[in-house]
């Protein structure tokens, strides 16, 4: 996720304090963690000195000034290009567990364990999403929907492993 | 077949000496020459949802058939309530599958002649009750889950997953102790499965029915409270509970 291109959308619905930005991202987008403080006035800071946002106003309040940014035309122009812009689909391919199996099919130990122990942990944390997901709103159905489908397509590569285990056997062996 | 709905059953806690309320052990069945359960065993405790998953071919719905005295093994032991469902006579069996447990099917349990509201209140009617009070539990049933708009439509007017919802309905209208459900997601797109899976556990919840739910998809097994893996015609019982 890019943050600053995430900030720039979010400022451009309204300008904002560095404070108001952090409560709007959290409320939106930190599924697992809140952002830190730290980030957001970093990356505002950034954003800043490339002339994506610009200080709107300057509140003096009892602690330090309180900036209010929004969002320039070129921050308009950024957040477009990278909307616009499709995502890098993961490709997948440095997956653990593949190792994982072919080193117990090498060494004489059980893949068919390694595949049962991963699915029930897969299970586990697919109903844990599930009790969330009932729970929530739209938007945690759709965060957890998405979790859920990455780890239900998992679950089909070790099915499908599981039932291919002897071959595999026999062409790591064979090597 | 007269009673109201169970009440709701707690959830087992850890360390909770409860005996299971249906357990099948050591389960074997051959259809012919093809052997469908090697050695399958599967204890069900009051009021949990169990998802049975496993690859085409595995045994989970022969499983499921055996707990549901839908077929007899030919060795193991299956106890419900302190009966033995294994040597008990088909009479009983018959009486104990129209009162005590609920059905679930991929499609085709609704009789198209009837409309939702009758295909409902059919199990009710069957155990004597009147058609009037028959009619408004079923009633009931499907406002619950709904599709109290269908009432007066026929089967075969309703969408996959409103048709699901309504055998939802009649699986739970007696207040069965256990619902079967063999793939009850399996003809429906994502969305609908999900919303039926989500109905049927939560009004099982609700009326402390404990479910087994055979299926090969994941998300639906998360609704359960754990899952049983089938391969081979033998049980994997993970035992988690998350």
């Amino acid at each position: 996720m890019s943050l600053g291109q995430t900030l720039l959308g979010l400022l451009e619905t309204r300008p904002q304090h560095g404070y108001d930005l952090k409560r709007a991202y959290d409320e939106r987008f930190a599924a697992a963690r809140p952002l830190a403080y730290g980030q957001v006035y970093a990356t505002l800071s950034r954003l800043l000195k490339n002339g994506l946002v610009e200080v709107e106003a300057v509140e003096p309040g009892a602690g330090p000034e309180r900036k209010r940014y929004t969002v320039t035309d070129s921050g308009v122009t950024d957040v477009e290009a990278w909307l616009a812009a499709p995502e890098a689909p993961e490709p997948y391919l440095q997956n653990t567990l593949y190792t994982k199996v072919v080193l117990a099919l090498l060494t004489g130990r059980s893949a068919d364990g390694i595949l049962d122990v991963q699915r029930a942990e897969h299970l586990r944390l697919m109903r844990e999403l599930t009790r969330r997901k009932t729970d929530g709103d739209l938007s945690d159905q759709l965060i957890c929907d998405h979790a859920l489908f990455h780890l239900e397509a998992d679950l089909r590569w070790l099915e499908l492993t599981a039932a291919r285990l002897n071959d595999l056997a026999g062409e790591v062996r064979g090597r | 077949m007269n009673r109201p709905a169970s009440p709701a059953l707690p959830d087992r806690l850890p360390g909770d000496p409860a005996p299971p309320l249906l357990a099948g052990s050591g389960l074997r069945k051959s259809f012919g020459l093809t052997r469908a359960l090697e050695d399958a065993s599967l204890s069900l405790y009051p009021g949990e949802v169990v998802a049975v998953m496993g690859p085409s071919g595995s045994g989970k719905s022969t499983l499921l058939h055996c707990l549901a005295g839908v077929v007899r093994p030919d060795a193991g032991t299956i106890e419900y309530g302190g009966q033995d469902l294994v040597t008990a006579s088909d009479p009983r069996l018959s009486a104990l599958r129209r009162s005590e447990f609920g059905f679930l099917f991929q499609f085709g349990q609704l009789v198209p002649e009837l409309s939702c509201l009758e295909n409902v209140a059919l199990p009710l009617r069957l155990g004597g009750w009147s058609r009037r009070r028959a009619e408004r539990s079923a009633a009931e049933w499907l406002d619950r889950l709904d599709v109290g708009g269908l009432a007066r439509k026929t089967p075969g007017e309703c969408s996959g997953g409103q048709g699901q919802r309504v055998a939802v309905a009649r699986a739970l209208i007696t207040g069965p102790r256990v619902v079967f459900a063999d793939e009850p997601t399996g003809a429906l797109d994502s969305l609908n499965g999900e919303r039926v899976i989500r109905m049927l556990t939560e009004a099982a919840r609700e009326t402390g029915a404990a479910v087994v739910v055979v299926t090969h998809e994941a998300r639906v097994a998360a609704y359960a409270d754990r899952e049983v893996v089938c391969r081979d015609g033998r049980t994997l019982d993970t035992g988690a509970r998350g």
